[in-house]
């Protein structure tokens, strides 16, 4: 029995359709729109204006605060406008808009190889942050500030997420086939960082393909471990994982770093390896293009701000040239969906899932009330009472969905909502009630300022 | 037989005593009761709205009582209400404004498309935080109603994709302005009927690519007029009611007919 974490579901993971897909690099031909706000924290400061002439791998927004980080344009080309434009999210965000010249000319000081034994660690930190490095995994946290933990001592793992538990996306898995090498190096970076570190590859054994590449790139390197892990969703949530990994049940309201790991997605590894032994900061990033309603799903290496539009014409438009159900922003589980194909794409899109049909809209015929079966207790990765938080959000009891049944643990993985037999959109629930519940919180604290 | 006679006489006369004892400790303990809290409760609506600021009528009863609260302060009842309650507490009642729920969007589906279908929860604070926006207009409403269903009293409603405030029934109680995730709804005499119909803040052009009833900042009403009661703020124009004299001259020259005109006559 392949190790993994207390509950979870076992969706159908649709990966097929991609899965014998190589990554394939493509070069957009249309306008490139860069937001803003692509990670979690402040949004970045524009450092370019109108009419001005950018490169690809110039920083054009810089890191504004601690928790922040720079973006960086991916195509050469001028500077058409700073304004509001609609992001992926649907959100009116602050975006430097490039027209491509199609060049894709790179801009100087990167791509020459450096011996990353001989950099400190602060260098490393800077190259990090200077190549604008987010968490790649969805969340987009700033990289270099979850290096710099409190307690650089007492970190035991350096996780590198390649679960990809997500159903339909198949970029990670890509990814680490073809780039092991490069992603074990990555990690052996990041793992200098911590004397009393250890590196651990996480993939679910449902890709044998990349745990294959994976150890054959770590063979021979001591403190590089490959762990297969059982196949379940949310295996690749960092608290599953950590569970998987250090066998560590952690406390409500502690960080990874409070129980010594660090966990990374593979993509944020590899990220690491090209800024700091080449320099080169984060501008392209792997998307899974996939679902029944695209015609040809592909893996692909998209340069960031490139229009979703755009990609899905590459991968050869919408099956059958019919108008989809859904599109969504990353895969069926966590994904959101998007009003608008006429988006860009930012760091932290790792797919896009064209559904054919939309499930969503089918279970709300369906939706009876709470049968009280309990499964979706026994699913919570999180150890959670689904039923009972929404019963308390729903009947107005916010302090007992907060402090008697933990409601702020959620991670909205959407297991719950998916085995639910009544089919009540749990999840969607607990993410209003936890968007409330923080936004009067932070409220209180700016009150509490004044 | 005798036994009876003496349980007759046992009870008859502990229940004496006990008579006599509560009657002198109800004496002793007595909480003196404003009459006229009981009778200022008895004019109330009595619905327990809470927009008087007070936990419900009994609490702004004992509030009015007490001389705490004003005797028109109750905003359902009115000016009726206000004069009963004058009268019980022998002062007279100031004048008091009728209010109502104003909704700030013009934004039917006329003026205004939606983009997406939204599938989920049938509540508007869900679908703001799903992230998607689901008119073109980002400060626009939303139109699933989170309004219509606080509402006590089944005044507003949600009329081809915009809320709308049904003035005779509103009590002017706030909850749909609690709800309401845009922050659309403000409270506002019902007398002042000038009023802007957006709460857009993006520049003209930019409005006038998502909705053709948009506030474009142009400031026309500002120098129409003449009492200084309308100001732009952040490209969005808004009427300072206590000023307003219900001219209707920024009504009449606004370009996009945001502004609601005053009555008629």
């Amino acid at each position: 029995m392949k190790k993994t974490f207390f509950g979870g579901v076992h969706p159908d993971d649709a990966k097929a359709l991609s899965r014998d897909a190589k990554l394939t690099s493509f070069l957009p031909r249309g306008e490139m729109v860069f937001p803003l706000s692509q990670h979690i924290g402040k949004p970045a400061r524009a450092v370019v204006k109108k009419g001005d002439s950018v490169l690809a791998g110039q920083v054009i927004g810089e890191a504004d605060g601690f928790v922040s980080a720079n973006v960086i344009c991916s195509c050469s080309g001028k500077v058409k406008a700073v304004e509001k434009r609609r992001s992926i999210s649907g959100a009116l965000l602050e975006c430097v808009v490039v027209e491509n010249d199609g060049q894709f000319t790179k801009a100087e000081g990167f791509g020459d190889r450096r011996d990353p034994a001989k950099l400190s660690k602060e260098e490393i930190l800077a190259a990090v942050k200077a190549a604008g490095i987010v968490g790649l995994g969805g969340a987009g946290f700033p990289t270099h500030v979850k290096l710099a933990p409190k307690n650089p001592d007492a970190i035991r793992y350096i996780i590198a997420n390649g679960a990809e538990c997500e159903p339909y996306l198949t970029g990670n898995d890509h990814l680490m086939r073809e780039k092991a090498g490069d992603i074990v190096e990555g990690l052996q970076i990041l793992v200098g960082l911590f004397p009393g570190a250890k590196g651990v590859i996480c993939i679910e054994e449902n890709k044998p393909e990349a745990i294959a590449a994976m150890e054959a790139a770590a063979a021979g390197k001591k403190d590089i471990e490959v762990l297969p892990l059982h196949t379940k969703y949310p295996q690749g949530g960092e608290r599953s994982l950590i569970q998987a990994v250090a066998g560590v049940d952690f406390p409500v309201k502690s960080l990874p770093a409070d129980v010594g790991c660090i966990v990374q997605n593979v993509g944020t590894v590899y990220a690491v390896q090209r800024a700091v032994c080449f320099g080169e900061p984060l501008f392209t990033h792997v998307l899974t293009v996939t679902g029944e309603g695209v015609e040809r799903p592909m893996n692909l290496i998209v340069p960031d701000g490139t229009s979703v539009a755009e990609i899905i014409e590459y991968a050869g438009g919408f099956r059958g040239g019919k108008e989809p159900k859904k599109v969504l922003a990353g895969g069926p589980m966590m994904g959101f969906a998007m009003s608008s194909i006429d988006v860009p794409v930012v760091k932290t899109t790792n797919g896009i899932t064209i559904l054919a049909s939309d499930p969503v809209e089918k279970a709300q015929l369906q939706m009876t009330a709470c049968l009280r079966c309990g499964r979706c207790t026994t699913v919570c990765p999180q150890g959670l009472m689904p039923q009972m938080m929404a019963e308390a959000w729903e009947a107005g009891n916010e302090e007992r969905f907060e402090v008697k049944l933990y409601g702020l643990d959620c991670i909205a993985c959407g297991s719950c909502a998916y085995i639910c037999p009544a089919k009540r959109p749990l999840t969607q629930i607990f993410k209003q009630a936890k968007a409330e519940i923080m936004a009067k919180k932070r409220a209180q604290a700016a009150g509490g300022k004044k | 037989m005798q036994i009876i006679i003496i349980t007759t006489i046992a009870i008859t006369v502990i229940g004496a005593i006990v008579g006599a004892g509560l009657v002198f400790i109800g004496n002793k303990y007595k909480v003196e009761v404003d009459e006229r809290e009981a009778a200022v409760r008895a004019e109330l609506p009595g619905n327990n709205c809470g927009a008087c600021g007070y936990a419900g009528c009994d609490a702004l009863a004992a509030a009015v009582a007490a001389g705490e609260a004003p005797v028109n302060g109750c905003p359902v009842g009115g000016g009726p209400v206000a004069e009963k309650v004058a009268a019980i507490m022998g002062v007279t009642a100031g004048a008091t404004e009728k209010k109502a729920a104003f909704v700030r969007c013009k934004g039917s589906c006329e003026v205004t498309k939606n983009h997406g279908t939204y599938v989920g929860i049938r509540d508007c604070r869900a679908a703001v935080n799903a992230g998607l926006s689901l008119t073109e207009c980002d400060y626009g409403c939303v139109g699933l109603g989170s309004c219509a269903a606080v509402c006590p009293e089944n005044a507003i409603h949600v009329v081809n994709g915009v809320a709308v405030v049904d003035e005779g029934k509103c009590i002017a109680c706030g909850l749909c302005a609690k709800a309401c995730p845009k922050h659309l709804i403000e409270i506002k005499p019902v007398a002042k009927r000038v009023a802007v119909q957006c709460s857009n803040r993006d520049k003209g052009p930019v409005v006038k690519q998502v909705c053709t009833a948009g506030c474009i900042g142009c400031s026309l009403c500002v120098r129409q007029c003449e009492s200084d009661a309308i100001a732009v703020e952040g490209n969005l124009a808004h009427v300072d009611y206590d000023k307003c004299i219900q001219c209707g001259k920024c009504a009449e020259k606004c370009p996009v007919k945001v502004i609601l005109p005053p009555r008629q006559g």
